[in-house]
C-alpha cells in the first residue's frame, strides 16, 4: 500500500525561515506567525507596509519577509499614517509593544485611531518592559514586582493597568477593536480569526482595526514558561477581559 | 528712490491696510517695497504699526531705527514715536485725535490733518486712514495716485467695489489737504 | 507658463515658503499650529487639495515630524513647519530621519526662548539648527533665507538638496522674514537633472523581489560605525559642493561684517550707510547655514580685515565665524529678542564705526 505524503502545516511565505531572537516560552512567535498567516491569507505581503516599534519587536524586517518602516519609540502610528497617506492602495501595519503604545505613544495611536486612519494596529501586552529589562509597564497588574516596582506596582502612586482596547473602541474612527490571548489553542484559534478581521476590516476602508494581544514575558517575570502561560489565564485575563470590545464592520 | 515711512495707530483704524497698499502700489510701478507689521509686543493692546521701505533697487533693513515720514494717527503714537522721526523728516498727524502739534520739533515738516472729520464728512469715518494715505502719496510722490487706485481694486473683494468711489474721494480729499496745509 | 507663475506678487514670507514647496512638487504637509508662522499651514490647507496632495494638521509636533518621516520613507516629497518650541519637539524624529537617510524638509520660523520665551524675531536657534538638535552627532542642510524671494527660492533648494543628498533640509527664517511682505517673482521649479529616482525607498505599488527597508538602528559589530562614517563622508561632500553665501562690497572691505537672515537684511542698510561716510565695510552672508561657508571667510576675511558678527542672540554663529578663521579679529554684536523693537541700521552702523575706528 502506498500514502502520499501531503504537506498540512508549513511555515507562511510571510515568514522568513530564521531563528527569532525570541526567549524560550515568549509568545511574539506565536503572534508574528497569526500575522504572516493573516497576509498570506489575504495575499498582501508584497503590498504590506509593516511599522516597526522600539522593543523587543523592533527586529520586525528580519522575520517578516515585508517593507519596513523602523519608527522612534512609540511614534509607530504616525510614521504609519504618513506612508498610508503616500499609499493609499497599500495596507498598512503596526506591531507594538506596551509600552511603546500605552505610555509613550499614547497620543499618537489614540489620534491616529480618532482619524480612522486605514491600518492594524497589532498591541502585543505582556505587563512589562521586555527588552530594557522589566521595567513597570503602563499595564503592570497592580502589586506587580518589576525591576521598578521593586515593592509592586502600588496603584495609589502609579497608578491603574491600561486598558487600550476598551479605551479606543470609545473613538468614532476605530472600527474594530478587540483583545485576545495566545496562551491556549482555543485563544490561538480566536487570536487568528480576529487578526484576518483586523486586517479585512482595512482592505474593506473601514477604518481603524486594534487586536490588544495578551502575551507572556517569562524571562522578565522570571517564571519558566509554563507558569508565565498560567498568569495570563490566573492574572492577566480577569482584569484584561477578552472580547470584542467595538465591531462597526457590518 | 529711496523712500522710508512708519505708520502708527491703533487696532481698527486701517493703518496696515494703507500700509499694504502703499507697498504693493510701489512693486506694482515696477520698484521695490518691503511692508514690515509690528510684530510682539508692540502688537498686543491694540497698537497697529508697520513699516514700509521702497526703492529702486533692492531694499536692504525692513526695520528703520529713524523713519524719513512717519503717520501718527493716535496720542500714543504721537508720544511714542515722534521723536523718532529723522531730522529734516516729514510727520503726519492726525489732528482730530492727537492734542500735541508737534511744535517742540522745528526740524521736521509736519502735517496736521483733522482725518477722522474729514472722513465723517466724505461719509464714513473708517475713511480716515485713505485720507492719510492720500495727503503722504501728495507729499512724497513715491507712488502715482493711480497706482494706489489699482492695488485697491485689486486688494478690495470683488462685493466691496461699490466703496471704490469714496475711497477715491477720501485719498483725494487727503491729498488736497496736504497741498494747502503743510507747515515747514 | 502660468499667468500665476510670471506675475510680481506682494506676500508675506511665510506665504512664499508655502508657495515654493508646492511648485517644487511637495504633496504631503504635516504640521501642529504655532505662531509666527500659521499662515504656511493655512495656506497649504487652503491649497493642496486643488493639486490632489495631503494636508494633515497633527495632534502634535511630535506626530507630524514622524508623519513626515513615514511619507518621506514612501518616497515622496514631504514636509512640516514650526517655530522653536515646536522645533524642539520635533528633534526627535530629525535624529531618526537623519539616521534613516530619510529626505526631507524642516521649517522653522524662528521666535524667541528659552522655553515659551517670547514671538520676537530671534536667532536663537543657529546652534540647535546646524549642530545637529537631536541626539547623536549628526548634522542636517540648514538654509537661512533673507527676503520673501528667497523663502520662495531656498525651499526649492532645499527639496533638491536634502533628496540628493538624503540628508534633512531645514529652512532657519525668523519671525520678520516670515511676517514681512515683499515682492515676489515666482518661477516654475526645474528638477536637477542628477536626481535620481529613490529607489531605496518604499516607492510603487508593492515590493518586487527584494524587501525594503528604512530603519536607523545598527546593532552589528561595527555596522554603526560605518553608518555614521558614511553619513559624515556625505556632509563632508556637501561642504565641498554645496556652499552657498552672498558677497556685498568684499573686494575692498578692510571691516567685514557678517549675519544671515533678517539681521543680513539690518546689515545690508548699515554697510551702505558706512560706504556713504567712506568706510571700506562689506558684507558675507551665510546662505547655507550647514556646511558653513569656511571657504568664504577665508578668502574675504582671512588676510587682516577685522570682523563683526551680528546675530539676533547672544552669539552663536560667532563661533563658527572664529574656527573658520582663527587668526582673524572677530568681534560680536548681538541683542536676543524681547526688547519691544529690532536692532535698527543706525545701531549697527555704531558698531561698524566703534570697531572700524579702534
Amino acid at each position: 500500500m502506498t500514502t502520499e505524503m501531503k504537506k498540512i502545516f508549513s511555515r507562511p511565505d510571510s515568514l522568513k525561515d530564521v531563528q527569532t531572537h525570541y526567549c524560550p516560552g515568549c509568545q511574539h512567535g506565536t503572534i508574528h506567525r497569526l500575522v504572516a498567516e493573516a497576509l498570506d491569507y489575504f495575499g498582501i505581503k508584497d503590498q504590506i507596509i509593516g511599522v516597526a516599534s522600539v522593543g523587543c519587536s523592533v527586529f520586525l524586517y528580519g522575520y517578516f519577509d515585508v517593507d519596513v518602516i523602523e519608527a522612534p519609540h512609540g511614534r509607530a502610528p504616525a510614521v504609519a499614517t504618513g506612508a498610508r497617506r503616500v499609499h493609499p492602495e497599500r495596507p498598512v501595519f503596526t506591531y507594538q509593544g506596551d509600552g511603546d503604545l500605552a505610555a509613550i505613544g499614547t497620543s499618537e495611536i489614540i489620534h491616529t485611531a480618532n482619524r480612522g486612519e486605514l491600518m492594524t494596529v497589532i498591541f502585543v501586552n505582556n505587563t512589562t518592559y521586555g527588552m530594557t529589562g522589566g521595567q513597570m509597564a503602563p499595564t503592570s497588574m497592580p502589586g506587580q514586582k518589576t525591576s521598578t516596582t521593586p515593592y509592586g506596582r502600588d496603584v495609589s502612586t502609579d497608578g491603574y493597568p491600561i486598558k487600550m482596547a476598551e479605551l479606543l473602541s470609545g473613538l468614532d474612527g476605530t472600527a474594530y477593536s478587540v483583545r485576545v490571548a495566545v496562551d491556549n489553542p482555543k485563544h490561538v484559534i480566536q487570536a487568528g480569526k480576529a487578526i484576518r478581521k483586523a486586517f479585512q476590516t482595512q482592505l474593506d476602508g473601514k477604518g481603524f482595526a486594534f487586536v490588544e494581544v495578551l502575551s507572556t514575558c517569562p524571562t522578565n517575570w522570571k517564571m519558566d514558561p509554563l507558569a508565565a502561560n498560567q498568569r495570563v489565564a490566573d492574572e492577566m485575563i480577569p482584569y484584561f477581559p477578552l472580547g470584542v470590545y467595538k465591531d462597526a464592520t457590518a | 528712490m529711496n523712500h522710508d515711512v512708519f505708520i502708527a495707530g491703533f487696532g481698527g483704524q486701517g493703518v496696515l491696510l494703507i500700509g499694504n497698499l502703499l507697498a504693493q502700489a510701489t512693486i506694482l510701478e515696477g520698484n521695490h517695497a518691503s511692508y514690515f507689521p509690528a510684530y510682539g509686543v508692540e502688537k498686543r493692546g491694540g497698537a497697529a504699526t508697520c513699516t514700509i521701505v521702497m526703492s529702486d533697487t533692492t531694499v536692504g533693513s525692513p526695520v528703520v531705527g529713524e523713519p524719513e515720514a512717519a503717520l501718527l494717527l493716535n496720542p500714543l503714537s504721537m508720544e511714542k514715536y515722534y521723536g523718532h522721526i529723522r531730522s529734516g523728516g516729514f510727520a503726519l498727524i492726525n489732528s482730530s485725535l492727537v492734542e500735541d502739534d508737534g511744535s517742540s520739533r522745528d526740524d521736521l515738516k509736519r502735517l496736521l490733518i483733522p482725518a477722522n472729520e474729514m472722513a465723517l464728512e466724505i461719509g464714513d469715518a473708517r475713511l480716515a486712514n485713505m485720507i492719510v494715505l492720500g495727503a503722504y502719496v501728495e507729499y512724497s510722490k513715491v507712488v502715482e495716485f493711480e497706482s494706489i487706485a489699482t492695488t485697491l481694486k485689486e486688494v478690495l473683494p470683488e462685493r466691496n467695489h461699490r466703496f471704490l468711489p469714496m475711497n477715491q474721494k477720501a485719498l483725494e480729499a487727503g491729498a488736497e489737504f496736504c497741498r494747502q496745509a503743510l507747515v515747514g | 507658463m502660468e499667468e500665476s507663475l510670471t506675475k510680481r506678487l506682494f506676500v508675506k514670507g511665510n506665504e512664499a515658503i508655502a508657495m515654493g514647496a508646492l511648485e517644487a512638487g511637495c504633496r504631503y504637509y504635516f504640521g501642529y499650529p504655532i505662531t509666527p508662522q500659521s499662515d504656511i499651514p493655512e495656506y497649504i490647507s487652503r491649497e493642496m487639495p486643488k493639486l490632489g496632495g495631503q494636508f494633515l494638521q497633527a495632534e502634535s509636533e511630535i506626530a507630524s515630524i514622524n508623519m513626515l518621516l513615514g511619507a518621506s520613507a514612501c518616497g515622496a516629497r514631504a514636509m512640516t513647519s514650526s517655530s522653536s518650541p515646536g522645533i524642539s519637539l520635533k528633534q526627535e524624529g530629525i535624529s531618526y530621519m537623519a539616521g534613516s537617510e530619510c529626505p526631507g524638509v524642516i521649517v522653522n520660523v524662528c521666535r524667541s526662548g528659552p522655553g515659551l520665551g517670547g514671538i520676537d524675531a530671534s536667532q536663537a536657534d543657529y546652534f540647535q539648527s546646524v549642530k545637529g538638535g537631536g541626539h547623536g552627532g549628526y548634522h542636517i542642510i540648514v538654509l537661512a533665507p533673507d527676503s520673501v524671494q528667497e523663502m520662495y527660492d531656498l525651499v526649492m533648494l532645499a527639496f533638491d538638496l536634502s533628496d540628493r543628498y538624503r540628508v534633512p533640509a531645514m529652512i532657519l527664517a525668523d519671525a520678520v522674514i516670515g511676517q514681512m511682505k515683499e515682492g515676489l517673482t515666482p518661477h516654475p521649479y526645474v528638477a536637477p537633472a542628477d536626481l535620481a529616482t529613490k529607489e531605496w525607498a518604499l516607492i510603487g505599488g508593492g515590493k518586487a523581489g527584494e524587501q525594503k527597508v528604512v530603519k536607523s538602528l545598527y546593532l552589528g559589530d561595527g555596522e554603526l560605525e560605518a553608518h555614521n562614517n558614511k553619513l559624515h563622508a556625505k556632509y563632508a561632500v556637501m561642504q565641498e559642493k554645496e556652499v552657498r553665501f552672498e558677497a556685498v562690497e568684499l573686494d575692498d572691505a578692510e571691516m567685514v561684517v557678517t549675519a544671515y537672515g533678517s539681521a543680513a537684511r539690518i546689515a545690508k542698510t548699515a554697510v551702505r550707510l558706512a560706504r556713504e561716510q567712506g568706510l571700506k565695510v562689506g558684507l558675507l552672508r551665510p546662505v547655507t547655514l550647514f556646511p558653513f561657508p569656511n571657504v568664504a571667510y577665508k578668502k574675504y576675511a582671512g588676510n587682516g580685515q577685522k570682523v563683526l558678527c551680528c546675530e539676533l542672540n547672544n552669539g552663536q554663529m560667532v563661533d563658527d565665524v572664529r574656527l573658520a578663521i582663527p587668526t582673524t579679529e572677530v568681534v560680536f554684536y548681538g541683542r536676543a529678542a524681547g526688547a519691544g523693537s529690532l536692532p535698527t541700521p543706525e545701531e549697527y552702523l555704531a558698531q561698524i564705526r566703534k570697531h572700524y575706528e579702534a
